[in-house]
């Protein structure tokens, strides 16, 4: 400790009872702590760690969205409609005589010079913005069939039948705030799938290498680096552009999580190795092996709960860094694409600087994947701190 | 010692080998090859007759062998390859070293002006940051370190593409302003070029100088907390004094010894910065190599990019052997 926390100087009179009050109030908690289980132990020091509790809600909220995009979105996001292609942003007035949140109704033209797309608005026009509207019908978890949506205007009133666009539309007149909504759903469960199939590889071999050491031990270091020492991304670009073109999307989906996974569990595996390497003299384990538990019971059973909060510490970690990677695979045009829907598939339409310069909210996909990969980060350091919860 | 270096350069040949072969066939994976696509572009483009170009397509695979089985193919270019004739690039019609030395010098300079800026502002934030140890500015540079850490640096490309053209109204890309491109090296060219290199060197620099600033604001603080801190401010030092002197030297140690590592990671990282800002470096002619089918080229750099990254690693890990004695002791 370099500095010291000053305790403050002694208080008199009326301050002096509260202070016993807290006293005795630290003296529960200090209670508690001896009685307390692992994972409340574990609770109360993340809840110290304020970012990361409020990368976790990021997390959460995020996820959730992903669940449930049909209802977050306004519209179909495979919808095309020319005439409202390259629409900027919409603004939102939010007052008229009173409070009522409402959008103009857009008149679309070509400028003559450019040719380029000009909108302009009817200025006495008034399309209220509603919650829970009716809107294109969905399947909630694939079987509720629902038309329900959050926020959007009522169509029925609405004889355009045009959805407001909070961010704007791309090229084929396709709502950006739904599509950013939807590619939640495949930029955040690919971080997943990923995560668990590194964690299964990490966590196998690493054990493997550190339970029975020898010549497994050897063979699986020697795969870790090479893997390692490989230039990451140059082979991995290789990899992805042999993925053939006419896959269907699901297979082009698993085989980039795959791709992806197969250069990060080097870093679990290392982890779990060097853990084991440690607990491998314990007596534990001893008792464990002389009690006649198998090999696969020792490592499952004894071994990986001691720690598989240090395990979730660094998955948690390894997401963000999956998030990055299919962005980056699909922005290249190597990882998904169209028609699949995905930050980095998005994020495709706004490579070049023309199309950053003249429409500029082709760009808002990545506002969610900086967003996103730091509130994994926050939580992910949160955790890590939180795993051993006995430390200082 | 000697047996260190000799098990690691055996380890990096091997590891080299394997990476060529693994390159090999994951580039010939794709269904269809050169061959096919330039012969569809002919007769495409130029109405070429199909019995023609069945000849031709013949004619083309035979010279360029790819009528053989694979293996052989591997053979024969691997065995060139290995001692420094990487063959013959099908989509460029040159042979591929000649392409490939000179935007790897690119590279190279790329590489070496970011670990530059990741030096010159990580060192003193880092040691600024731990001497205000858990003051305000320790936080906000933290927080500020933490979104460098986060943001993909191809996103911060786009982003400084975006700012450059509506508030500078300077077109970001590229190395060299159009009439230099093609020129030959001149003092001109070497100073439009380092007009342009602080773009790059920032995109590619941000999440490095984050990431180092951490390293460097630790490594301080626990040398801080040593009793020899507490004598020199005891005799009255200069706080300055006090923590230039000694612990920013001690705790400068792994981050001089880890800039073997930071070259390769720096190589390999800018391939997909520079197809978005169009740099002329290697990245941008590897994914081009990769969707044309170009084979030997693309095996080759990914083999070329292999041989830094493990020659990178080895001198970090010599350097840190000389630097920190401890080490030395573990490896022995």
């Amino acid at each position: 400790m370099v500095d010291k926390e000053q305790k403050p100087p002694a208080i008199q009179g009326e301050a002096a009872g509260n202070l016993m009050a807290d006293g005795e109030m630290d003296l529960l908690e200090d209670e508690q702590v001896f009685v307390a289980g692992q994972y409340q132990l574990m609770w109360w020091r993340f809840r110290k760690h304020r970012m990361a509790l409020v990368g976790a809600a990021v997390v959460i909220l995020f996820y959730t969205s992903a669940v449930f995009a049909d209802f977050i979105a306004i519209s179909d996001p495979a919808k095309s409609d020319v005439d409202v292609a390259y629409l900027s942003p919409q603004t939102i007035h939010w007052f008229d005589g009173g409070f009522s949140p409402h959008v103009k109704e857009l008149i679309g033209s070509r400028d003559p010079d450019t040719f380029k797309k000009v909108y302009t608005t009817k200025p006495d026009s008034h399309i209220p913005i509603m919650f829970l509207v009716r809107g294109y019908e969905y399947k909630l978890f694939g079987i509720i069939k629902l038309d329900r949506h959050l926020i959007g205007i009522d169509e029925s009133q609405n004889e355009e039948r045009r959805a407001p666009f909070f961010l704007g539309t791309d090229v084929q007149g396709r709502d950006m705030w739904s599509r950013m909504v939807f590619g939640t759903r495949v930029s955040l469960t690919i971080g997943l799938i990923g995560v668990a199939l590194s964690l299964f590889l990490g966590v196998t071999l690493g054990s493997m290498s550190g339970y029975y050491g020898g010549i497994v031990d050897v063979v699986i270091q020697r795969i870790i680096e090479i893997t390692r020492s490989v230039p990451t991304i140059p082979l991995w670009i290789a990899l992805a552009a042999s993925v053939p073109r006419d896959w269907s999307m699901i297979r082009i989906y698993f085989a980039i999580t795959i791709l992806i996974a197969l250069f990060v569990w080097t870093d679990l595996g290392r982890v779990v190795r060097g853990r084991f390497l440690a607990l491998r003299e314990e007596d534990f384990v001893m008792a464990a092996k002389i009690g006649g538990a198998s090999d696969v019971r020792v490592i499952f059973r004894h071994m990986l709960p001691n720690f598989a909060s240090h395990l979730i510490a660094s998955t948690t970690l390894a997401i963000p860094f999956m998030i990055i990677s299919e962005t980056a695979l699909s922005f290249l045009g190597l990882g998904l694409r169209a028609p699949a829907i995905s930050w980095g598939v998005l994020l495709q339409q706004a490579q070049n600087v023309q199309t950053v310069a003249i429409y500029p909210w082709l760009t808002l996909p990545a506002v969610p994947v900086t967003v996103a990969v730091l509130a994994f980060n926050f939580m992910g350091d949160g955790l890590r701190d939180a795993a051993d919860p006995y430390g200082n | 010692m000697i047996a260190f270096m000799t098990r690691r350069i055996l380890l990096g040949l091997f590891t080299l080998w394997v990476l060529s072969v693994v390159a090999f066939i994951v580039i010939t994976l794709p269904p269809g090859d050169f061959v096919d696509d330039y012969v569809a572009n002919l007769i495409g483009d130029a109405g070429f007759g199909t019995p023609v170009a069945a000849l031709l397509e013949e004619n083309l695979r035979k010279e360029y062998g790819l009528d053989r089985p694979l293996i052989i193919q591997y053979y024969k270019w691997a065995s060139k390859a290995a001692f420094g004739d990487f063959g013959f690039s099908v989509e460029f019609q040159r042979p591929v070293w000649e392409i490939v030395s000179d935007k790897l010098l690119m590279t190279i300079i790329v590489a070496g002006a970011t670990i530059l800026f990741t030096w010159t502002l990580a060192i003193p934030i880092g040691i600024y940051a731990a001497v205000r140890h858990r003051k305000i500015e320790d936080y906000a540079l933290t927080f500020v370190g933490f979104i460098g850490l986060a943001i993909p640096d191809f996103l911060l490309a786009l982003a400084l593409m975006w700012i450059g053209y509506f508030y500078f109204d300077f077109s970001i890309g590229g190395l060299n302003t159009r009439e230099y491109v093609t020129a030959a090296w001149s003092m001109g060219k070497v100073v439009d070029m380092l007009s342009h290199l602080w773009i790059p060197a920032i995109v590619l620099g941000t999440s490095g100088t984050a990431g180092l600033i951490r390293i460097m604001r630790a490594n301080l603080l626990d040398e801080l907390s040593k009793p020899y801190v507490v004598t020199a401010r005891a005799k009255g030092l200069k706080e300055w004094r006090v923590v230039i002197k000694y612990p920013v030297r001690v705790a400068l140690n792994p981050i001089v010894s880890t800039a073997g590592y930071l070259l390769p990671f720096l190589i390999s990282g800018s391939v997909i910065v520079s197809v978005v800002l169009s740099l002329p470096t290697i990245g941008p002619l590897l994914l081009r190599a990769l969707l044309a089918e170009d084979l030997f080229m693309a095996s080759s750099i990914v083999v070329i990019l292999g041989a830094m990254t493990i020659v990178g690693t080895l001198l970090s890990d010599i350097l840190l052997m000389f630097v920190d004695p401890r080490i030395r002791m573990v490896k022995n």
